[in-house]
């Protein structure tokens, strides 16, 4: 395969990770975080530095970057997300910046020079294979217990709250579970470029994502995978025109909201045809032949 | 030494407030997050740059033709990119407050180039020097603009028929839409206004530093947005207190802690503050009704 | 029928910043009763529901659920020991289905978590299977089976009124307290939710504690009926002896009646 094809597919590949694990936190939480990002860049770091100075197995590099994310993510998480709307948003957009800052200042990551020579080992089969994982998993805990609690926080939290729902509990688990898939995504970036700098990770970065996930579509698992392939496609097409071409992105995102402000594939309020999983209706299936 | 540190504080901080100014008062009205303001910034400093060196204006003129700009500036883009998204989702209006941002950087990279360009400072160095502290002429025109600026908006909101329509659309623009207040005037006014500020801090800015370049606003934007949560959001004195505190915190920090963390604690003071009083020093807390 | 108190609370006193929203109310609640609480607006009925489910915290006073301490719970806390309830305004979750609704009032009676929901593990099937069927069947009690597909938005106000009840039920509460359950109900949905309440109590053995301004619907199903005013409990009894009362009527009507 032509490598530049090759490359566009696996920032797809990745971006589809990352715009998927955002959407579990946003769409179907409705906790809005701006620092998506810098979960990544833990994924990231931490993965690469497993490879590059432990000499661990990429598999297990993987792992341990999507768990010191998901770490990272519940630690963050359980205070700040006691906070609604946009103060959350402010909150995790601070924090993201606040790694940022930090992955510049420490030694072992290479500082404000980055972090080089790091193996390449993310090929088009990991890849598929892990937005596969991605989505197979998000999509069982989406149509489960944990995906009804984290739906009805998004709608109305004192509702769900009555109801014998720990919101506290399942923002934070969805944050971390979020957090842990960018950590992947981080890792698969981090051994495919070979080089990163924690302004790769930056501010702009999880704007992007957000930016995936709202053009899709909220709390629509095909949205974020239309997103993400769109707004990596889109920049790419552009780039004959470099002058032009984040003018061009940022034109096509206001008239996107001003066209379809619920999303490519968004539900609009009320009149929606509620698509129905088919464990719903296996489940259904099954009482009724009772 | 410590009051050196204040004074340098305040100066810094001032332009902090009047950027928080623009951020809270378009919060306390439509509830954005309005994150081209940053952008307005910038390109208010890049007019009183150009208005002077190209055009040979004196300093007083070119502020004032530089806020004018900015304000027709703000003024477009809210008719543009949030005047149609006003019933829509608040997500789609903040993508499309990004998609403003990212189309006003790369305008101003396309018009102006990527390289800082030199502000030249229209007056002497002059500076007056205490045995505690020492004090430019600069700064000291820096600090009364701010000051005139903000006890000049503070006048207006409190005493003028507009500003007394601006506090009642903030606070419930639907009744205040029933008392016969044109909706979409004060909206205008209140961007016209807010970018006006941020142009006048772009300026200081621009005249302190003596650089401006197309990025100087991502950071005073973000930071701006950060004095007017330190305040309590939609508190137009809390937004003054918010940018004299954190430009104080700022100084400090860099004096006693670490210059490389200079930007981390901004955030850092953001997050605590949101943990432990979310609405801000001077804001109300809400209560939400079961 | 054994006179058994579920719910006791002594002394509630609550305020909201200066303000004295109730005053030394002490109140109690036996298996299986249906109570009605009334009084003009601000009396501070809605303000005790929400200290019996835990969404504020009584200032002083304590609230005994089956003998045990309940003040100072959290709301997901106190629903699991059998406290449900419906809201003044209807507070269902309109983009979910109708039974995704109802499967939510499951959540406190199942376990399933992130590693059940993502293997699918056979416990988690069973239990996803169990719960499935009491959504249903309170759906048919109800009388909404039929729209258990449908947008919980997509249904009438009425429907959205039962809906909240039969989600509330799907939590297998002991007590039930349903916040003004037939308002903006027409004449037939009322009377049909007359019904209801009724056979919630009578073939599921629900205790109800109902706040309601209909006084048509509160003097005709409650065995027993409680008056606040400005905060204090002013009178209880049968509705018969409520009715009668000088204070309630004085309360309602004003000094002068």
């Amino acid at each position: 395969m032509n490598v530049y094809y090759l490359q566009l597919l696996i920032l797809i590949g990745i971006n589809i990770i990352m715009a998927s694990s955002l959407n579990l936190v946003i769409g179907y939480t409705g906790q809005l975080s701006l620092g998506h990002a810098a979960f990544m860049s833990l994924g990231a770091y931490t993965s690469a530095l497993a490879t590059l100075r432990l000499g661990l197995p990429f598999g297990a590099a993987l792992l341990i970057g999507a768990v010191v994310a998901a770490l990272f993510g519940i630690v963050i998480g359980l205070p700040t997300l006691q906070l609604k709307g946009d103060y959350l948003a402010i909150a995790t957009l601070g924090f993201g910046e606040i790694v940022r800052i930090v992955f510049l200042n420490l030694d072992i990551t290479g500082g404000a020079v980055g972090l080089r020579g790091i193996p390449k080992e993310t090929d088009f089969l990991w890849v598929i294979c892990l937005v596969l994982i991605t989505g197979f998993a998000l999509n069982r805990i989406i149509h489960s217990r944990v995906g009804r609690a984290l739906l009805a926080i998004r709608e109305d939290e004192t509702a769900a709250e009555s109801m014998g729902i720990n919101s506290t509990y399942y923002k934070t688990l969805c944050f971390g579970v979020g957090a842990f898939f960018a950590g992947i995504g981080g890792g698969l970036f981090a051994h495919w470029f070979r080089y990163i700098h924690p302004n790769t990770f930056g501010f702009l970065n999880s704007i992007e994502y957000l930016c995936m996930v709202v053009l899709g579509g909220l709390g629509n698992m095909w949205g974020a995978v239309i997103g993400a392939g769109l707004l990596t496609i889109i920049p790419e097409l552009l780039r004959q025109i470099a002058d032009l071409r984040l003018l061009i992105y940022g034109i096509v995102l206001i008239i996107m909201m001003r066209v379809r402000p619920q999303g490519i594939l968004g539900q609009s309020q009320g009149k929606s045809t509620h698509t129905l999983s088919r464990y719903y209706k296996q489940i259904l299936g099954k009482i009724k032949n009772r | 030494m410590f009051v050196q540190q204040l004074i340098n504080g305040i100066i810094l901080g001032s332009t902090y407030a009047l950027i928080a100014l623009g951020y809270t008062m378009v919060y306390g009205i439509i509830e954005l997050i309005n994150f081209a303001h940053g952008e307005i910034y910038m390109f208010g400093a890049f007019t009183g740059m150009i208005l002077m060196t190209r055009f040979n204006l004196p300093f007083p003129a070119a502020l004032l033709l530089a806020m004018v700009t900015a304000a027709l500036m703000g003024v477009t883009v809210e008719y543009v990119a949030y005047r149609p998204l006003r019933r829509s989702p608040r997500l789609a209006a903040l993508i499309s407050a990004i998609g403003a941002s990212i189309f006003l950087q790369n305008l101003a990279l396309l018009l102006w180039g990527s390289r800082p360009q030199n502000f030249p400072s229209p007056f002497k160095i002059k500076v007056y020097q205490s045995s505690f502290f020492s004090i430019s002429q600069l700064e000291i025109i820096i600090l009364v603009i701010s000051f005139l600026l903000m006890v000049g908006l503070s006048f207006f909101i409190k005493n003028t028929r507009t500003g007394k329509a601006m506090r009642a659309t903030a606070q419930d623009r639907d009744t205040a839409s029933l008392m016969g207040i044109n909706i979409n005037r004060i909206i205008t006014i209140t961007f016209a206004i807010g970018s006006a500020l941020g142009a006048a801090a772009g300026v200081l800015v621009g005249i302190y530093f003596r650089t401006v370049n197309p990025m100087m606003g991502v950071m005073p934007g973000l930071k701006g947005f950060v004095a007017a949560v330190l305040g309590g959001i939609g508190s137009i004195p809390g937004a003054m207190l918010g940018g004299l505190l954190l430009g104080i915190a700022e100084v400090a920090g860099v004096a006693y802690i670490s210059s490389q963390y200079r930007d981390a604690i901004a955030f850092a003071i953001l997050i605590i503050v949101l943990l432990f009083k979310p609405s801000g020093l001077v804001g109300l807390p809400d209560q939400e009704k079961v | 029928m054994a006179e058994q108190t579920i719910l006791k609370a002594t002394n509630i006193c609550h305020s909201f910043g200066g303000l004295m929203a109730l005053k030394d109310v002490d109140f109690k609640i036996s298996s299986k009763e249906i109570v009605g609480l009334i009084g003009p607006n601000g009396a501070g009925k809605t303000t005790l529901f929400n200290l019996f489910t835990g969404h504020y915290c009584p200032t002083r006073g304590e609230i005994y659920f089956n003998n045990r301490k309940i003040n100072g719970l959290k709301p997901y806390q106190i629903t699991p020991q059998g406290i449900a309830r419906t809201f003044q305004n209807i507070r269902i979750f309109s983009q979910m289905s109708v039974l995704d609704n109802v499967l939510i009032g499951q959540h406190c009676r199942t376990k399933t978590g992130l590693w059940g929901a993502i293997i699918r593990t056979s416990g988690s099937k069973r239990e996803e299977a169990r719960a499935y069927e009491t959504a249903l069947k309170m759906l048919h009690f109800v009388n909404l089976e039929e729209k258990k597909d449908e947008h919980a938005s997509n249904l009438s106000y009425g429907e959205q009124r039962r809906l909240e009840i039969a989600r509330a039920l799907a939590t297998d509460p002991t007590l039930l307290l349903l916040d003004e359950p037939a308002a903006g109900m027409n004449p037939q949905e009322t009377s049909t939710l007359i019904k209801l309440i009724r056979q919630i109590r009578d073939e599921m053995n629900k205790t109800i504690l109902l706040i309601e301004h209909d006084m048509k619907v509160v003097m005709s199903i409650s065995e027993r009926v409680a008056v606040l005013n400005y905060g204090r409990k002013i009178a209880e009894g049968t509705p018969q002896e409520v009715q009668n009362n000088d204070e309630v009527i004085k309360a309602y009507l004003g000094e002068s009646a």
